[in-house]
C-alpha cells in the first residue's frame, strides 16, 4: 500500500525495446539485471507483446513493472520502468524516442525504414538514455546530435592521439590478461 | 495503428520486407571486420559492419574474448577517421562489447564530444581525472551531461575519486540547460546522500534558485520527501511547502510527482491531502492515458487510508469505468468500491465482471483484495461477492493450462477471500464450501501439471482449510470427509499425509483433539521434537512419549487472520534454520555438569549487568530448565593492559534458590568475550516462589600485561567487580505460545483448577498501559489480537497463553475496566494447580 520511500536516483529507465509485428525483437537495451539472461528477456518481450499489441492503451502494469508503449504501422516501442516510477517520465522518454526517429526516418516510422537506418537508431537511443539515466528529452536535440553528417572537424589535437595510444595499450593489457 | 495482414499495402511491405540482418552470421561479420585495418579507412563500409555487430550483440549473440580482442584492436584505428558518425559508432560498439572484457577504459575528446568512461579501475580513473573535471564544466551541454552521467556511473566504483569533482558538479548545476541541471543535481545528491546536513543545504539552495528543469524538480521532490520521512519532520516545514508548491508547477510531470509524494507521506491529514487529490481529480479527465492511469492509481492508494478524501472524485472515477484501457477501468472500479456506498456495490461488481477476464493477473489480485475489504465492510453483500469470486475461479479453469499456471497466486487470493467471507458470515458457509469443493474438484484435472511446477503448496493449504471447516461444522463434516478420502489417494506425499492425518483426527469427532491438532497445532521446536523422538526410540520407556518434554518453538508465530496454512505440518525440518534456543541447547549440552538437567525450557533475552563504557562489560542470559536455572554471563574485558583468568560471577539469592555450581571462564584477554556459568537449583519447598533477586559480583584473577604485546605478568592478584542485581521473574518460567483459537484451548484445558481474583491496578491510568504491563510482566502471548485495545473503550478482555516450566499449558483471561483507575479480574486455567497459584501470586 504505502510503498517504502524509493531512494531518489537518476536511474529511472529499466529498458527500451522495439518489437516488430510478430513480437520479435528488433532492438532491446536493458539497463539493469531485472531480466539477466537473454532467455528471460525474450520471454518478457513475448509476454508484454501479447498483452499490448491488440490494444492501443499506452500504459500497463505487467510482471510488476510499468510499461509505456506506442505502436506505428508495424513497430512497437516500449519503455520499461519500476512500478514506483513517475509514469510521465517514462512517457517523456518514449515520446522523445519516437519523435526523434520520426524525424530521422522522415516520418516513415516503420520496420523497413528502421532496418535501413539501424545506426541512427543505435545512436539516437544512446543520446536519450545512458545506463538507465535519462540524458535528453528533446527530440530536436537528439536529432541534431545524431545527424548523419559526413566529414567533420578532424582530430588534430596531440593530447587526443596520446590518449588514444595509451588507451590502446590499456586494452591490449587487459584483454590479454 | 498496426495494419492488418489482409491490407494489401502492408502485405507488400511484409512480402519483400525481409530483415537485412536476419541471416547474419557472427563469424562472417567478424571476418568482414578485417577491413578496419585497411588504409584508407572506408567509412561507409566500416559503419555498416559496426551496425551489424551491434545488431548481433543486441539479439543476444555471444562473442568470445578472443573474437572480441581482434575486433577491439581493429576498431581503435577507426577513431582516427574524420567521419564523426563512424567514430561515434565505433565508440558505441566498444561500449556494447565492454561487458565481454573487464577493465577497459577509453576516453577521447573531439571539439564537440566527450565519450564517457567504460568500467574503469580506480587507478585509471585518476589518470583521466583532469579530462573529467574539464568536461563537467564544459559550456557545451551535451559534453557536460555526458561527463556528469559518466561520473555517476563511476561512483559505484570509486566514490572517493568522484567526490573530488563535487565543485565542478556544483558549477554545472548553475547551467541554463535543463538536462545539465538534472544531471548535476543527481550527481551531487548521490555524492552527498549520507550527509543529511549537506543534502538539506543543497535542497534549500536549489528550491530557492528556481531551476527550470522539470526532471530536476522531480528529483528535488523525491529528495525532499525522503528528508521529511527521515527526520519525521512535521508537515509545517519548508520542505513540505516546497512539495506543495510544486502542485502548481506548469509541467504535468512535476505536478504529478508532487501529488504522488504527498499521498505517500505517512500521517497525512485530510487537509494536507486535499490539494493533491484535486490535482489528481483533474488528471482523471486528461486525454493522455498515462496521466489518467497515474492519477487513478494514486487515488486508489489514497482510498485505502482516507476513503472520504476521495469521495469528491467519485463522478470522475465513474467516467473512467468505461475507459478503453482496462487497467484504468479496474483501478477506477476498485477505488469506487472503497469509497462508494453499499447500494453501488451490485452495479460496480456487474461492470467489472464484464471485463475481468481481459485484465492482467496483477490487476486480478487488486480486484480480489478490494472485494475482500468490501466483504468486511458490507457483510450483507457476501452472496454477490461469492458469486463473483467463484465465477473468476471457474472462468480460468476452462482456459489453457499455461494461463492457469501463471495465475495460481491470485487463485490463492480468491480462496483466502472466500474463506474469510465464510468466517465472517456463518450463513454463507454452505455456498462458500460448495464453491471451494468445486474448486478443489476441478483443480485435480490440471493438477498434475500444476504440481510439476511446484505450486502444489496452495492445494495443500486448501486441504488444511477444508479440515478446519470439517472440525468447526458438524453438518459439513460428512462432505469434508468424502473430499479428504479423495486427497488420501493423491500422488503427492505431503497431500496424502495431510489428508490421512486430518481424516484420523476428524473421525474421532472430539473437540479437544480438533483443538489441539487442527486449530492450534503444534508449537514445539521442530529440531527439538526430532531430538526428543530420536532419544525416545533409543531408550523406550514404559510410559508413552510425552510431548511436554519437547522444548517449545521460541519464535511466536505471528497471527494472520487469513492465513490458512496449519502450523503442524507447515515446516519441514530440513528447511528450518536452528533457532536461538536450539543453539543454546547445543552449547549447554556440551558442558558435562549440565547433563542431568533435562531439556532446555526457555532462554531469556540478554540482560545488561553493567553500564555502558565500563571496564568490564557483562550481560546475562537466563536459561530455564525443569528444576534448575543456568545463568550464562557473557563477559568482555575492555582493558588492554589486563588479562583476566578464572572468571566467575558469584550470586547471592534473596529467596530460597540454591547456587550449586560455578563454571568459570578460563581466560578473558582484551576484547575477546567469554562465558561463565552459574548453576542454580529452583526452590522445592515453595513452588510459587518463582521470583528472586540475585546480587552479583564478578570474581577473577587479574594479571597486568603489556598493552602492545598482550604478554601477561607471571603473577596476578585476586579482584572483584560488583555488577547490577539480576532479577528472575515469573516471565522467566513461562514460554509464549500462540493459540489461534483461544476459546477452543480454554475448553480443552478445562476448569478443574480454575481460579479467579480481582485486582486494583495502582498507578495505571489507561487500559493500553495496563494491557502492556500485564503482557510484559507475565511474558505470555496475547491471542485473538487482544493486545490491541480499541479506542474510546472503558473495558477490555485480554487473552494470554503460555506454557509453564514443566510443560503445563496455562491460559489467562483478564477482564479490565476503566473507571477511576483500572480494575482487573484475572481468571487462570491450567492442568496444574500450582501453576495457577503461581500466576495469581505473581500478579498480586
Amino acid at each position: 500500500m504505502y510503498t517504502l520511500r524509493q531512494e531518489p536516483s537518476l536511474y529511472t529507465v529499466k529498458a527500451v525495446l522495439i518489437l516488430d509485428n510478430d513480437g520479435d525483437r528488433l532492438y532491446a537495451k536493458y539497463y539493469d539485471d531485472t531480466y539477466p539472461t537473454v532467455k528471460e528477456q525474450k520471454a518478457f518481450e513475448k509476454n508484454i507483446f501479447n498483452k499490448t499489441h491488440r490494444t492501443d492503451s499506452e500504459i500497463a502494469l505487467l510482471e510488476g513493472l510499468t510499461v509505456v508503449y506506442k505502436s506505428n504501422i508495424d513497430l512497437f516501442f516500449y519503455v520499461i520502468g519500476s512500478s514506483h516510477e513517475n509514469e510521465l517520465m517514462l512517457m517523456a522518454v518514449l515520446n522523445c524516442l519516437f519523435d526523434s526517429l520520426s524525424q530521422m526516418l522522415r516520418k516513415n516510422v516503420e520496420r523497413r525504414a528502421l532496418l535501413e537506418n539501424m545506426e541512427g537508431l543505435f545512436l539516437a537511443v544512446d543520446e536519450i538514455v545512458d545506463g538507465g539515466v535519462i540524458l535528453e528529452s528533446d527530440p530536436q536535440q537528439v536529432v541534431h546530435r545524431v545527424a548523419l553528417r559526413g566529414d567533420d572537424v578532424p582530430l588534430t589535437e596531440q593530447t587526443v592521439t596520446q590518449v588514444l595510444q595509451s588507451a590502446k595499450e590499456q586494452i591490449k593489457w587487459s584483454l590479454l590478461r | 495503428r498496426p495494419r492488418v495482414a489482409s491490407d494489401p499495402v502492408a502485405f507488400s511491405h511484409l512480402g519483400s520486407g525481409s530483415n537485412p540482418f536476419q541471416h547474419l552470421e557472427k563469424s562472417a561479420v567478424l571476418q568482414e571486420a578485417r577491413i578496419f585495418n585497411e588504409t584508407p579507412i572506408n567509412p561507409r563500409r566500416c559503419l555498416h559492419i559496426l551496425t551489424k555487430i551491434i545488431y548481433l550483440l543486441n539479439q543476444g549473440e555471444h562473442f568470445g574474448t578472443t573474437e572480441a580482442t581482434e575486433a577491439f584492436f581493429a576498431m581503435t584505428r577507426l577513431f582516427q577517421s574524420n567521419d564523426q558518425t563512424l567514430r561515434r559508432m565505433c565508440y558505441l560498439t566498444i561500449k556494447e562489447m565492454a561487458n565481454i572484457s573487464e577493465d577497459v577504459i577509453i576516453v577521447t575528446s573531439s571539439s564537440s564530444y566527450v565519450f564517457p568512461m567504460l568500467s574503469p579501475q580506480t587507478t585509471m580513473l585518476q589518470a583521466i581525472e583532469r579530462y573529467m573535471k574539464q568536461a563537467i564544466v564544459d559550456k557545451v551541454p551535451s559534453v557536460s551531461s555526458s561527463a556528469l552521467v559518466s561520473s555517476l556511473h563511476m561512483v559505484k566504483m570509486s566514490y572517493d575519486v568522484v567526490k573530488r569533482w563535487v565543485n565542478e558538479a556544483q558549477e554545472a548545476a548553475s547551467s541554463d540547460n535543463v538536462m545539465v541541471q538534472y544531471h548535476a543535481l543527481g550527481l551531487l545528491y548521490h555524492l552527498r546522500k549520507n550527509d543529511r546536513l549537506a543534502v538539506t543545504k543543497m535542497l534549500n539552495k536549489f528550491t530557492k534558485s528556481g531551476l527550470k528543469s522539470p526532471f530536476a524538480y522531480c528529483m528535488l521532490i523525491r529528495i525532499a520527501s525522503k528528508l521529511l520521512d527521515e527526520t519525521e519532520g512535521g508537515h509545517d516545514s519548508p520542505l513540505f511547502d516546497f512539495i506543495e508548491s510544486c502542485l502548481r508547477n506548469k509541467n504535468e510531470m512535476v505536478v504529478y510527482e508532487a501529488a504522488s509524494a504527498i499521498v505517500h507521506m505517512p500521517n497525512c491529514t485530510a487537509r494536507e491531502l486535499a490539494p493533491a487529490v484535486s490535482v489528481l481529480q483533474l488528471f482523471c479527465s486528461s486525454p493522455k492515458a498515462a496521466l489518467r492511469y497515474a492519477a487513478v492509481r494514486t487515488l486508489n492508494k489514497v482510498a485505502m487510508k482516507h476513503p472520504s478524501a476521495v469521495t469528491a472524485c467519485n463522478l470522475d472515477l465513474e467516467n473512467l469505468i468505461t475507459d478503453s484501457n482496462r487497467s484504468i477501468a479496474t483501478l477506477a472500479i476498485t477505488t469506487l468500491l472503497k469509497t462508494g456506498s453499499e447500494s453501488s456495490v451490485d452495479r460496480l461488481m456487474k461492470q467489472i465482471s464484464s471485463f475481468v477476464s481481459e485484465i492482467s493477473d496483477e490487476f486480478k489480485v487488486v480486484v480480489v483484495q478490494a472485494i475482500s475489504a468490501l466483504c468486511q465492510k458490507y457483510p450483507r453483500k457476501h452472496s454477490v461477492m461469492m458469486n463473483f469470486l467463484s465465477n473468476m475461479l471457474r472462468d480460468d479453469v476452462n482456459e489453457s493450462v499455461c494461463l492457469w499456471l501463471g495465475g495460481f497466486d491470485y487463485k490463492r487470493a480468491i480462496v483466502d477471500c472466500i474463506i474469510s467471507i465464510i468466517e465472517e458470515n456463518p450463513e454463507s458457509k454452505e455456498t462458500g464450501l460448495a464453491h471451494l469443493c468445486e474448486f478443489t474438484r476441478t483443480a485435480t484435472r490440471p493438477f498434475a501439471q500444476v504440481r510439476k511446477k511446484g505450486t502444489a503448496q496452495n492445494f495443500k493449504s486448501a486441504v488444511s482449510a477444508l479440515a478446519k471447516f470439517g472440525a468447526q461444522n458438524d453438518d459439513l463434516l460428512p462432505s469434508v470427509l468424502v473430499l479428504m478420502q479423495r486427497c488420501m489417494m493423491d500422488s503427492d506425499d505431503e497431500v496424502r499425509d495431510r489428508a490421512t492425518f486430518y481424516m484420523n483426527v476428524l473421525q474421532q469427532k472430539q473437540k479437544a483433539l480438533n483443538a489441539a491438532y487442527i486449530f492450534n497445532g503444534l508449537s514445539v521446536s521442530i529440531p527439538g521434537l526430532e531430538k526428543s523422538l530420536h532419544q525416545y526410540t533409543l531408550e523406550p520407556l514404559e510410559k508413552p512419549f510425552d510431548m511436554k518434554t519437547v522444548p517449545l518453538a521460541t519464535t511466536p508465530i505471528s497471527e494472520q487472520k487469513t492465513d490458512i496454512a496449519p502450523v503442524a505440518t507447515s515446516k519441514l525440518p530440513e528447511r528450518l534454520a536452528p533457532s536461538r534456543q536450539d543453539i543454546y541447547q547445543e552449547q549447554l549440552a556440551a558442558v558435562p555438569e549440565f547433563h542431568g538437567l533435562g531439556p532446555l525450557f526457555k532462554s531469556s533475552e540478554p540482560v545488561q549487568l553493567t553500564e555502558a563504557e565500563t571496564e568490564y562489560v557483562v550481560r546475562c542470559i537466563k536459561h530455564t530448565f525443569a528444576r534448575h536455572m543456568v545463568f550464562q554471563f557473557d563477559c568482555t574485558n575492555t582493558l588492554n593492559d589486563q588479562l583476566l583468568q578464572k572468571v566467575l560471577v558469584q550470586m547471592e539469592p534473596s529467596e530460597s534458590y540454591e547456587v550449586i555450581h560455578y563454571i568459570p571462564a578460563a581466560t578473558l584477554p582484551y576484547s575477546q568475550p567469554g562465558s561463565s556459568y552459574t548453576l542454580v537449583r529452583l526452590p522445592d519447598d515453595d513452588p510459587t516462589a518463582v521470583s528472586c533477586t540475585f546480587s552479583c559480583t564478578m570474581k577473577y584473577l587479574v594479571k597486568d600485561c603489556d598493552p602492545n604485546t598482550g604478554e601477561p605478568d607471571d603473577d596476578g592478584y585476586d579482584d572483584e567487580y560488583v555488577l547490577e542485581d539480576l532479577e528472575v521473574t515469573v516471565a522467566d518460567h513461562i514460554q509464549k505460545v500462540l493459540k489461534p483459537n483461544f476459546a477452543a484451548a480454554w475448553e480443552e484445558v478445562g476448569d478443574e483448577f480454575e481460579k479467579e481474583e480481582t485486582f486494583a491496578l495502582a498507578s495505571v491510568r489507561t487500559l493500553d498501559e495496563a494491557v502492556g504491563n500485564i503482557i510484559s510482566f507475565l511474558g505470555m502471548q496475547p491471542c485473538e489480537r487482544s493486545d490491541k485495545v480499541p479506542e474510546n473503550k472503558n473495558s477490555h478482555v485480554l487473552f494470554l497463553a503460555g506454557v509453564f516450566r514443566g510443560g503445563h499449558d496455562v491460559l489467562v483471561r483478564a477482564r479490565l475496566a476503566l473507571a477511576d483507575g483500572v480494575t482487573m479480574q484475572v481468571t487462570v486455567r491450567s492442568g496444574e494447580e500450582t501453576v495457577v497459584d503461581v500466576i495469581l501470586a505473581s500478579v498480586g
